[in-house]
């Protein structure tokens, strides 16, 4: 194995080691989600000293990258105007990500739901 | 006691810290470096340590190089490289190795930057172009303008800035912090980039 391989898999060891160590009991394991599932994603937010748990629900358009630089992009329409966010998938800060609806599209980068109206992405990702 | 070693860039990945901050960082292969050699201002007219880093064969080596080899007992190695007034306590034989460093040490880098072949003043020398397509010189976007004045002095200054062979060259990268050291993979990660592709031969010396 390359060295840079085991560099990837000992930082993304230590990154969920980080996560068991924040959560204890409440670790869960990441899901093998795909583009076109809507899924929940449990962030931490700090604020000051305090820390609390915000989500963040809606269909995940893309995912690129391998080992620990793998990322997510989730887009969800938040009082009528779109808001995409992207997520490092070995990221400490998400506590939890779990899928609420599995879907199945065609493609792998989902950009093209982007401006289509809710009934059409309904159409689309089922 | 100042610490250096000779490595290899691995590549470049990413870690995270347990606040949840996401450092990009270099992969260093580095050491164990021998010493191979020590200067003495007496002897030598100045204070080095000569290391050695990775084996090489043999039969790989000609004779005057194994004899400076062979003189303390050591296998031939591959890059051998002086570092110029470092403290402390050195044998010859002794083997260098990435514990010399801690996490936060700042270090700086040498290596060979990456060759770039012949580049125009834009890329070589950040210069701004000309700016405008139109007005007759949709030719000249990438040029360098003016390189001087007229009948006087009737030539170019040396050292002006132009198009030329960029990259390739001996680079040094000061203040990047050591952000972990994997002893048992010989492994340094460095955040930041450092000079040079993969398997670019590195100086790595503590500041």
């Amino acid at each position: 194995m390359n060295k840079l391989d085991i560099i990837n898999n000992l930082s993304i060891e230590k990154a969920i080691e980080f996560k068991k160590n924040k959560d204890g009991d409440n670790f869960t394991e990441i899901p093998n989600f795909k583009p076109g599932d809507t899924i929940n994603v449990a962030v931490r937010v700090v604020e000051g000293e305090k820390e609390r748990i915000q989500n963040f629900k809606g269909i995940v358009i893309a995912r690129r990258g391998a080992g620990i630089n793998q990322t997510f992009l989730i887009r969800k329409i938040s009082n009528g105007i779109g808001v995409e966010r992207i997520f490092p998938l070995y990221s400490p800060m998400i506590q939890s990500i779990s899928i609420v609806k599995q879907g199945s599209v065609r493609r792998a980068k989902l950009y093209y739901l982007r401006g289509m109206s809710d009934r059409k992405i309904r159409q689309k990702t089922t | 006691m100042n610490a250096a070693i000779l490595g290899k860039k691995v590549g470049m990945t990413s870690i995270f810290t347990e606040a949840g901050v996401h450092i990009p960082c270099t992969v260093i292969e580095a050491g164990p470096c021998p010493i191979v050699q020590i200067k003495t201002p007496e002897k030598d007219g100045y204070k080095a340590v000569q290391l050695g880093f990775e084996k090489k064969a043999i039969k790989r080596t000609n004779k005057p190089e194994l004899g400076h080899f062979k003189k303390n007992g050591l296998e031939p190695l591959k890059h051998l490289k002086e570092f110029r007034d470092l403290n402390g306590d050195f044998s010859v034989g002794q083997e260098l190795s990435v514990e010399q460093f801690k996490k936060g040490d700042k270090v700086k880098v040498t290596g060979i930057s990456k060759g770039r072949g012949f580049q125009g003043v834009v890329k070589r020398h950040h210069f701004g172009g000309i700016g405008m397509t139109t007005h007759g010189q949709s030719d000249r976007v990438r040029a360098p303008g003016s390189i001087g004045s007229s009948s006087y002095p009737s030539r170019v200054f040396k050292g002006l800035r132009m198009a030329g062979r960029m990259g390739g060259k001996r680079t040094t990268v000061r203040n990047l912090e050591v952000i972990d050291i994997l002893p048992e993979q010989n492994v340094i990660l460095i955040k930041g980039s450092v000079p040079g592709g993969v398997n670019t031969i590195l100086e790595i010396v503590k500041q």
